[in-house]
């Protein structure tokens, strides 16, 4: 089998993968060898299905001792198996990246045998990678789940970012889809590679030339809509990760059908693809803009609202916080207003010390007024919106590409017809959410 | 009646503009540089380039403005914006009236398209940094690009430091500038025009390992070429290994047809001599 061949079975097995990143890490050139790594990360490209491409995204081999329901190279699955060697791996790495086509290297892999065997056969990729041909880019190593605590050091201190995938949101689901696996055997290298970071940095405080351990830190991924677990549940977790473990991200991965298991989704079902971008943008609040899981969703609701996005939904919810004087709130207030990113939040407080902002200021500042306009007071001539209450503000925010989900679906409303007009659009606001 | 300034297309050219806005108390109606082949109605002041007047505005830029307010004027001069001369300049006057308050000042139409502009010529140097493609042609990486902005500045310390080992050279056939980099030096250099020789086996192998790798890594389920587009606009499309086709047409010499706007021949270029035409 030629090394084409195996690429291709190698990356279809590893496209499942969501991240991409190439983030978090700043090493320099050298003359010595070649690459460097820029704390912000750079695409390389996009797929057909608009994600980024910015590493080398393959498996070490897709054979697999594991028989999870959910995932594609299961033992049970009938698919060509391939591996590559160590040496076949970085020289492909090598000259991707001299093209420029690649940050990096995203390196996973089946269980071949032994979580042991496996690993160790992607720390020689890594060895050769790094200590022979001196390259200095970009790498994201898995941790597989299992192997022995020296192993994972050992491919922590040749990768830049580690990540062991949790998979499914919660242990009931984890033992009906992967009998094989446990809440323990993957929250135990998690905890582990924490326990190592923590400790790495402590030690470059105290030697400078203490080698590196994963400086890129650690994230993971979870399959979203395989197991009937809810948006809130998946948040709460995702908080959690983020404080107890310190992640650097959490992915979440709409799930595509690829087994015909009576308890997973019929192959044919469309992936959750907005459930997938709602989460997203609660892991944004989450981590940008000061927001709590509890304050997104609670106990009486569960899942996100389909047509607008959190932070809308949050704030239609709290109006009595509303309207927010752009001239005087603090930072933190005003990135709680729909419309306002961290970007246009700074903007606006550089800004205001020189002159007090206007509504058209604001547009400048790439404020999106379509929402922000319900949740602000500026100076300048005052155009109150008369009668706002929740459902005006809620029709309003709904963007555009989700309009055509309401029931009504876009028909022109006659003056003539005898059923009221307001009857379907009083009716969606209770109902979808 | 207000005048056109004509100066050299240098950073140190404008500063003499600058000074000479301040000399005679006016503001140009337009600035012209060796690159505007436009005529204009205003009668036309050549301004000359002294050295010394120039470092001595860019001093006080930095000391009565702000260093910030340096590298937005000197980055500005590398935007695409249409009249960056004027706004510059009126940016500059602004901030002496100011201080170095001026670059914070976003609500002002000024200093606003001025930060707009720069902002667009960093993010397509950014965008670049991942949409270069090199190929290999004896031993050294060739790269051609079509930027709207004269990115290839902010290029050369990315590129520098990640191949400090190698001879590289990236072609910006919009403005007509080469990035030339080998052991230690590097130069941007004016080229007309840039023929490549034929890629070897080698380098077609990892073209196609590539372009396998692009179009196996896609979800079909998830096919979304809206998403695809925002973030990777058409126009970047041309000169990228991944949109080629595998079968590298090969063209003849003596052949002098125009480049067709297919993907595959991205990197075909006609043997004629010359500057090439916009196609």
């Amino acid at each position: 089998m030629d090394v084409l061949e195996k690429l291709k079975i190698l990356t279809d097995a590893a496209k499942y993968d969501a991240a991409c990143t190439s983030s978090g890490v700043s090493r320099g050139g050298a003359k010595s060898g070649m690459g460097n790594a820029c704390p912000a990360g750079v695409c390389h490209s996009f797929a057909a299905d608009g994600r980024c491409i910015s590493l080398l995204k393959v498996l070490m081999t897709n054979c697999c001792a594991y028989d999870c329901k959910f995932c594609v190279n299961r033992r049970s699955n009938d698919v060509p198996r391939a591996a590559f060697t160590p040496r076949e791996l970085a020289d492909l790495t090598m000259n991707f990246y001299r093209r420029n086509y690649i940050e990096g290297l995203f390196l996973s892999s089946g269980i071949l045998g032994t979580p042991d065997n496996t690993c160790e056969r992607m720390i020689e990729t890594l060895r050769i990678l790094r200590e022979e041909y001196r390259f200095r880019g970009y790498i994201h190593a898995k941790a597989i789940p299992g192997a022995d605590g020296v192993l994972i050091s050992a491919l922590g201190a040749l990768a830049d970012r580690m990540s062991v995938n949790i998979e499914l949101p919660s242990q009931k689901s984890l033992s009906l889809l992967a009998p094989q696996k446990s809440k323990g055997a993957i929250l135990g290298p998690m905890g582990y590679i924490t326990e190592k970071i923590k400790q790495n940095s402590t030690e470059i405080v105290k030697y400078r030339h203490a080698p590196r351990f994963a400086p890129a830190g650690q994230s993971t991924q979870m399959i979203v809509g395989a197991t009937p677990d809810t948006d809130y549940r998946i948040l709460r977790l995702t908080e959690g990760l983020y404080r107890r473990y310190g992640l650097k991200r959490v992915f979440f991965s709409a799930y595509i059908p690829v087994s015909d298991d009576p308890m997973l989704p019929l192959r044919g079902t469309r992936p959750p693809l907005l459930r997938e971008h709602r989460l997203y943008q609660a892991d944004w609040l989450l981590r940008f803009y000061g927001f709590q899981a509890e304050e997104l969703l609670d106990e009486g609701h569960q899942s996100f609202h389909p047509l607008i996005d959190p932070k809308c939904n949050w704030a239609v919810d709290h109006m009595e916080r509303f309207p927010v004087d752009v001239n005087r709130a603090p930072y933190e207030t005003l990135l709680r207003v729909p419309g306002v990113g961290v970007k246009s939040a700074r903007r606006i407080v550089s800004a205001r010390r020189f002159s007090s902002l206007r509504r058209e200021d604001l547009k400048k500042l790439g404020v999106v007024l379509k929402r922000a306009q319900f949740f602000i007071r500026c100076a300048g001539r005052e155009e109150r919106l008369p009668g706002l209450t929740r459902e005006t503000a809620l029709r309003a925010l709904i963007s555009d590409s989700c309009r055509s989900l309401l029931p009504s679906g876009g028909e022109q409303l006659s003056l003539f017809d005898s059923a009221p007009a307001g009857e379907e659009a009083r009716r969606w606001p209770e109902a979808s959410r | 009646m207000s005048a056109a300034y004509s100066y050299d297309g240098t950073y140190g050219g404008l500063l003499c503009c600058l000074s000479e806005t301040y000399e005679k108390k006016e503001m140009p109606a337009e600035v012209l540089s060796p690159e505007d082949t436009q005529t204009t109605l205003y009668p036309v002041r050549e301004i000359a380039t002294d050295p010394e007047k120039a470092a001595r505005a860019d001093a006080a830029i930095a000391e009565k403005i702000s260093p910030a307010a340096r590298e937005l004027a000197r980055l500005g001069l590398l935007t695409c914006l249409a009249q960056k001369e004027l706004w510059i300049l009126r940016f500059l006057r602004l901030g002496f009236h100011y201080g170095g308050d001026a670059v914070f000042m976003l609500a002002n139409r000024t200093v606003l398209t001025l930060n707009k502009a720069v902002q667009n010529l960093k993010n397509e140097s950014h965008q670049y940094e991942g949409f270069v493609r090199f190929s290999v042609f004896g031993g050294a990486l060739t790269s051609v690009i079509e930027p709207k902005n004269r990115v290839l500045p902010l290029l050369a310390p990315h590129f520098c430091d990640r191949y400090a080992n190698e001879a590289f050279l990236i072609y910006d056939r919009t403005h007509g500038m080469a990035l030339v980099y080998q052991a230690d030096r590097r130069e941007i250099i004016p080229l007309d025009d840039l023929i490549l020789p034929e890629p070897d086996e080698k380098e077609l192998e990892y073209r196609r390992l590539w372009r396998t790798m692009y179009r196996t890594i896609a979800i079909r389920e998830r096919n979304n070429p809206k998403c695809r587009r925002t973030h990777m606009p058409k126009r970047y499309w041309k000169y990228l290994t991944e949109f080629q086709s595998d079968d590298f047409p090969r063209r003849r010499s003596g052949e002098n047809s125009p480049v067709r706007k297919t993907a595959g021949n991205a990197l075909q270029l006609p043997p004629g001599r010359g500057k090439m035409k916009e196609y």
